[in-house]
């Protein structure tokens, strides 16, 4: 168990903070990719998921996309697009990669939050007179919520475990210290990379987790856990969101 | 094309060796997520760190889990066992959560029906809750399974041989159409695993409901 | 005890012992040696590195011998030295194509030999006692480090000492391991005075080199690109690098059945015959048997 001690001595050696990839800039690298990317792919999946939400169109379309989105290899897409596009677009490569990566997730939790509302909510909607856009702003987005971040925290611990694997291209982040250190035969900074990413990774699911609890509108009914097998039928493709591969790999 | 068509052999046992580095990991992930399942469904007590430790190993980054398990383990980080318990521990985590919701989910009617009919704790959950759970835990093993094929291919990184072999081979060479093929490869493997499950969970479990259902509760009262 | 207590306690033991047993490795020993590979037995094992060029020079052994009567198992790819020199030296694998200097310098990393038979004779008795170098061959495929053609004509450079006259920021890309070995940016700066950044490019060095990103760039010495994309490789008067020829690394056990095969191979093996074989797998495409079997027929010794 020593090395674990190694490691951590080569963490939080001052030397992490010179040389050509100081800890600080790997980290703030790798945060930078994540959110740029997830943030466009949500630009990209929230309104079309709020469409196949809300009309129920396309849904099929969409369960396919987000299983697909599972089977891509994201760790050959990444070295695929930046042969493509070549070594002088290596970050726009990898952005692509990671939006790509993050659409289905975020996707599948946005028209799966607008499933998992009662139909009788909305019925009571349309009941007291709403227009379809106040139903959709008031009652749908709202209760909604839960699951579309739930999608989001999945698409941003797989981006981040994807910029990890970038790192074999070329493109920084904190899995540099993983892909130096193994021809370097140094394990303290393997072992220290690899818990330096491990870490942030935790950190950002635990900021996703408490995100969650708090899009909770107060008031909302309770999910009870009892729930019917039809129910839970129904929640079967939400459940797939929640599993969503971290997926760094590939 | 040509490249694919010069290679094919290359690719075909690539496939095979992807096959079964992926095999392992999710028929061993299936069977140890069923007792954790079981165990997050039946103790309440227990039901939150198992949940909560297996959402956690799942955060974990591959590359990170693969430098981190040999000092715990004892096992060499450049090794097959590397990747094959790394990727087991994924299929864990993503089915436990599936094995005890599927259970969760089934009416205490049934299971009182069952009492009183006489089935044993054992025979009840292998005759009556285990069928009733087995569409979700299907949903669960067909995440797994796809995950872990594409997953595999990091294994390259710690010398397994697979496709993810067409990867740095390709990026290597400048050879596109390699790594293509090998992208393309992987998620036709994890289509068509996933399109045999689903095959495999039709015929097993004729009793499973096809579809979800939207219609609300008001709707499906009229309806009847 | 009730029935379903006791099959209660008894799914919680094994799950638990199941546990404890998997957590009962914990060890202090190094995780990037190799675990245990069985081979058959009577055969040859041949391994390569997860490098195309090292792959075809396997390859070239493993049908040389097979041409020769002997059984050959093939271990290719197995990526890093860490991972397979403890199996060359078990005897898992036996016979492996290497690089004098770059194996001189994982031996021993303080090693002042530069020169061709300078650095053979020291790897000779820096290598283990299970270990034998045969013959080395005139090929190399050794680190140097190169700039554009234009760079060169702007500056005038020929020689790694040139660079002092060179008055832009000078950034250096390579593989990312780079930046910490003795002929990195460290022993620029020790030998020749130099000030360079360092870019970890690693797989697309030289796309970088030709785009601009970085202005010189380390490229394996037998690359084809360094024709093809009309790279000047600069001279190195103060012996930063060590020479790195092909050669063959055997096991003692089988090393004198394989000698003269083997040996043959290495005295056919040029280093512009090196870099037409990777010639034929990064611009014609073929696989690595093809290329094989074309050479040895070209050479005559199948």
């Amino acid at each position: 168990m020593n090395l674990f001690a190694e490691a951590f001595a080569w963490l939080f050696s001052p030397d992490r903070l010179t040389g050509s990839h100081p800890l600080p800039a790997a980290i703030g690298e790798h945060l930078f990719y994540t959110f740029v990317s997830v943030a466009i792919a949500a630009l990209i999946a929230v309104p079309l998921g709020y469409l196949v939400g809300h009309t129920g169109k396309g849904r099929d379309l969409a369960v396919a996309l987000a299983g697909a989105g599972r089977a891509v290899p994201s760790f050959g897409l990444i070295v695929l697009l930046v042969l493509v596009l070549g070594v002088t677009h290596k970050p726009l490569a990898a952005v692509i990669t990671f939006v790509l990566l993050a659409v289905p997730s975020i996707l599948a939790g946005a028209y799966s939050g607008l499933e998992s509302i009662d139909r009788a909510v909305i019925d009571a909607g349309r009941a007291t007179g709403m227009t379809e856009w106040q139903i959709f702003r008031r009652i749908e987005v709202p209760l909604g919520l839960p699951l579309l971040v739930a999608g989001m925290r999945s698409a941003v611990l797989q981006v981040v475990a994807t910029v990890t694997l970038a790192a074999y291209v070329g493109l920084g982040g904190l899995g540099y210290y993983i892909i130096q250190g193994v021809p370097l035969r140094r394990y303290d900074q393997i072992l220290g990379g690899a818990l330096a990413v491990t870490i942030l990774a935790l950190v950002l699911d635990g900021v996703f987790a408490l995100l969650e609890r708090l899009a909770v509108p107060p008031g909302a009914p309770r999910q009870s856990r009892k729930s019917s097998r039809r129910e839970i039928q129904t929640r079967e493709e939400m459940e797939q969101i929640e599993h969503y591969p971290v997926e760094q790999s590939n | 094309m040509t490249w694919v068509s010069n290679n094919l052999d290359l690719i075909v046992s690539l496939t095979v060796a992807h096959l079964r580095q992926s095999a392992l990991p999710i028929i061993l992930g299936l069977l140890l997520a069923l007792p954790l399942g079981w165990l997050a469904f039946r103790f309440r007590r227990a039901r939150g760190p198992i949940l909560v430790s297996s959402g956690l190993l799942y955060t974990v980054p591959s590359l990170a889990l693969f430098a981190i398990l040999p000092p715990l383990l004892g096992i060499s980080f450049l090794s097959i066992a590397n990747l094959i318990i790394a990727l087991t521990i994924y299929a864990v985590a993503i089915m436990v959560r599936s094995v005890a919701d599927a259970l969760g989910s089934i009416d205490p009617d049934v299971r009182s029906a069952a009492v009183a009919m006489g089935y044993r704790p054992w025979r009840s959950f292998w005759s009556v809750e285990l069928p009733l759970a087995g569409p979700v835990i299907l949903a669960g093993l067909r995440v797994a399974a796809v995950s872990t094929i594409s997953l595999a291919t990091v294994g390259v990184l710690i010398g397994a041989e697979n496709l993810g072999y067409l990867f740095t081979n390709g990026l290597q060479r400048r050879i596109v159409p390699e790594v293509l093929a090998g992208v393309v490869a992987v998620m036709v493997i994890a289509l068509v695993i996933d399109l045999v499950l689903v095959i495999a969970g039709r015929m097993l479990m004729p009793w499973a409901p096809r579809r979800p259902d939207r219609k609300s509760k008001a709707e499906r009262a009229m309806a009847s | 005890m009730s029935a379903r207590k006791k099959k209660v306690g008894i799914a919680f033991a094994a799950a638990a012992s199941g546990i404890v047993l998997a957590l009962t490795g914990c060890s202090s020993s190094d995780p990037l040696d190799e675990p245990s590979v069985t081979a058959q037995a009577g055969s040859i094992v041949v391994g390569s590195q997860a490098y195309y060029s090292n792959e075809i020079v396997a390859e070239i052994y493993a049908q040389a011998l097979e041409a020769n009567g002997f059984t050959v198992e093939r271990k290719f790819n197995i990526g890093q030295r860490d991972a397979y020199i403890p199996s060359l030296e078990s005897g898992e694998v036996q016979l492996f194509p290497e690089y004098t200097g770059n194996l001189l310098q994982f031996y021993d990393a303080t090693t002042t030999a530069t020169t061709t038979d300078d650095v053979y004779a020291a790897l000779q008795t820096a290598l283990p006692d299970g270990l034998v170098a045969l013959e080395q061959s005139s090929a190399t495929d050794q680190d140097s480090y190169n700039v554009t053609a234009d760079f060169a004509a702007t500056y005038n450079l020929e020689s790694l000492a040139d660079l002092a006259n060179v008055d832009v920021p000078l950034t250096l890309g390579g593989a990312p391991e780079l930046e910490e070995r003795p002929y990195g940016p460290t022993g620029l700066k020790e030998l020749y005075g130099l000030d360079v950044g360092f870019s970890a490019t690693g797989d697309t060095t030289v796309e970088d080199l030709v785009a601009g990103t970085v202005n010189i760039a380390n490229v394996y010495s037998a690359d084809p690109r360094i024709q093809t994309e009309n790279l000047v490789t600069l001279a190195d008067p103060e012996g930063l690098f060590l020479a790195s020829n092909v050669v063959p690394i055997a096991n003692a056990d089988i090393a004198d059945s394989v000698a003269d095969v083997i040996n043959a191979v290495s005295a056919a093996l040029t280093p512009e015959g090196l870099v037409a074989l990777n010639v034929q797998s990064t611009d014609d495409q073929m696989s690595t048997p093809d290329i094989a079997a074309a050479w040895l027929e070209a050479n005559g010794l199948n």
